[in-house]
């Protein structure tokens, strides 16, 4: 006899597991993302019970998947008559059977139609975070309004706005061809790196890291890796995120104090995640280089280092060399001015960060006014300096980033 | 397959300035776009070019008055109602629509169940 307490469990945990996966397959019997919603919450609702009185299926993301589409299946038939103007999202031809009670196979894997077409570029950035952390990860609305600090009712519309759309002008439910597919999966790459670095430094608040999201978005990297192994792109954002949150515990001192990656004590770094983001790397040392990938490989050379001078700078600057070409932002060349100030020194760094402020395009970006400061300092120009982390103050929102820049303006202000 | 609307917007100025050799050059544009939406596989259900916003008369709560309905620097010149499989293909039709001092907008027809 299974316990109340650990059913619940077992579904909090295929919530969090398997919701992509269900809801996914629901949509493709279901028609519509709207229909296939409620048919998952309804299995989801379902299980508590029936699990209670037969036990946690061997495999819960089939148990649900099969009941969610069996009441796709029921409210179609109920529709009868909308049917034919509906099934946009159905498949022509029914080729594989519902399975079984028993089955746990048969259900193909139709995330990655959900997440292309939840990324589609006809919605906004923002709609596409929204839908996929809505419908491939299975946050409520309210969690990612919070997350992404917009009222409740904003997300709701945005998520509601954007499932009208695929809906009225017929966003296919499917994987973009070949041609398409660089284009199409940078965007969903995007998406989920908008989620992680969301999570990884809050736009706002209290804490530098939001670990909810952080973990999200590593989940959505796993399940991409799992279903385009090939894609070197796919595979450089997975060791990205995985490298970059290995430093998560040495982020941040005992009283939340932001570290800079200069300061960290190393051997706080999380050892599997840096071990598990080198194998990616290897793992995808033939393929293309691409702008995800090159940033995993530079988060690998830091995660090398045994120190933060022994660190292979000039390896480093190629790299960000390599990342510019195939990505001119000037957030790039940005970041490539702290190898830049190893390579070369303080006031080749400044250089070219001069030449990135005159351009404009980095105005009011607080990481700028911050790297300026930063440099100004090094080079002993300590009134510039402190007009610099004035302003770099100004623009941050995050209080444990402001804490510690002026933490730092106090440094060079005589007294 | 459904519906679509390709409305194209483009700046009026751009062919008054570039006289006949542009307009000729256009208007050939338009003809090959024809054909290429048949070798993708939709299809020209209708389509007009638009007399300049110059001669456009709005109404608004029965009052007349001269002029587009708004004023924007790239004014609604024409359209194309198309066929398509769905957004994705539209949106490739779209892509092939000439539109050279401006853009296009795709908007899916809306249809109703008696229909």
């Amino acid at each position: 006899m299974t316990s109340r307490h650990e059913v619940a469990e077992a579904v909090a945990d295929a919530h969090r597991r398997e919701w992509g996966f269900v809801l996914a397959a629901t949509a493709r019997v279901a028609g519509s993302l709207d229909v296939a919603e409620e048919c998952v919450q309804d299995a989801y609702g379902a299980a508590l019970d029936a699990w209670l009185r037969d036990g946690v299926p061997r495999s819960p993301g089939a148990w649900l998947t099969t009941t969610a589409r069996r009441r796709a299946l029921d409210v179609l038939r109920r529709e009868q008559t909308l049917r034919r103007k509906l099934p946009l999202l159905v498949e022509p031809v029914h080729t594989e059977p519902l399975p079984g009670d028993d089955g746990d196979d048969g259900i193909p894997d139709d995330r990655l139609r959900l997440v292309f077409t939840c990324c589609h570029p006809a919605l906004s950035r923002e709609a596409q975070v929204g839908l996929t952390l809505r419908l491939v990860c299975g946050l409520t609305t309210d969690e990612i309004a919070r997350a992404f600090l917009v009222p409740e009712a904003t997300m709701a519309a945005r998520v509601t706005r954007a499932k009208k759309k695929i809906a009225a002008a017929r966003i296919p439910y499917r994987v973009p061809a070949e041609a398409d597919l660089p284009e199409r999966l940078d965007a969903v790459l995007t998406v989920v790196h908008l989620v992680f670095t969301t999570g990884h430094v809050a736009p706002t608040g209290a804490d530098l890291v939001r670990p909810d999201l952080v973990a999200r978005a590593v989940d959505l990297g796993r399940v991409l890796r799992s279903l385009m192994p090939d894609e070197g792109e796919v595979t450089g954002l997975l060791a990205l995120m995985l490298l970059t949150d290995a430093r998560r515990d040495a982020r941040s001192g005992p009283d939340g104090a932001v570290v800079l990656l200069e300061d960290q004590d190393r051997s706080r770094w999380d050892e599997d995640e840096v071990a598990e983001g080198f194998a990616l790397v290897r793992a995808a040392a033939r393929a293309a280089p691409g702008r995800f990938l090159v940033q995993a490989a530079i988060a690998a050379e830091h995660a090398r280092a045994t120190t933060y001078s022994d660190t292979d700078w000039r390896r480093i600057l190629r790299l960000y060399d390599v990342l510019l070409g195939l990505w001119p932002s000037p957030v790039v060349a940005l970041n490539r001015s702290v190898a830049v100030l190893m390579v070369d020194g303080p006031q080749a760094a400044l250089d070219e960060v001069e030449v990135l402020a005159g351009d404009g395009r980095l105005d009011g970006y607080r990481y700028l006014a911050a790297t300026r400061a930063d440099l100004l300092r090094r080079l002993g120009r300590q009134p510039e300096s402190a007009a610099a982390y004035r302003e770099a103050i100004a623009l941050t929102s995050n209080a444990a980033e402001r804490r510690f820049l002026e933490g730092r303006l106090a440094e060079v202000t005589p007294r | 397959m459904s519906e679509y609307l390709i409305l194209i917007f483009e700046d009026e100025k751009a062919y008054a300035e570039g006289g006949e050799q542009v307009f000729g050059e256009v208007m050939e544009a338009h003809n090959r776009f024809s054909e290429q939406v048949e070798e993708v596989g939709g299809k020209i259900v209708g389509g007009k070019a638009l007399q300049p916003v110059s001669t456009a008369t709005t109404i608004r709560h029965d009052v007349v008055t001269d002029g587009p309905f708004a004023e924007t620097k790239e004014a609604l010149g024409g359209y194309y109602l198309v066929e398509a499989r769905d957004l994705d293909h539209a949106l490739q039709i779209a892509k092939l629509c000439p539109a050279r001092f401006g853009g296009v907008e795709v908007r899916p027809v809306m249809e109703f169940p008696d229909e």
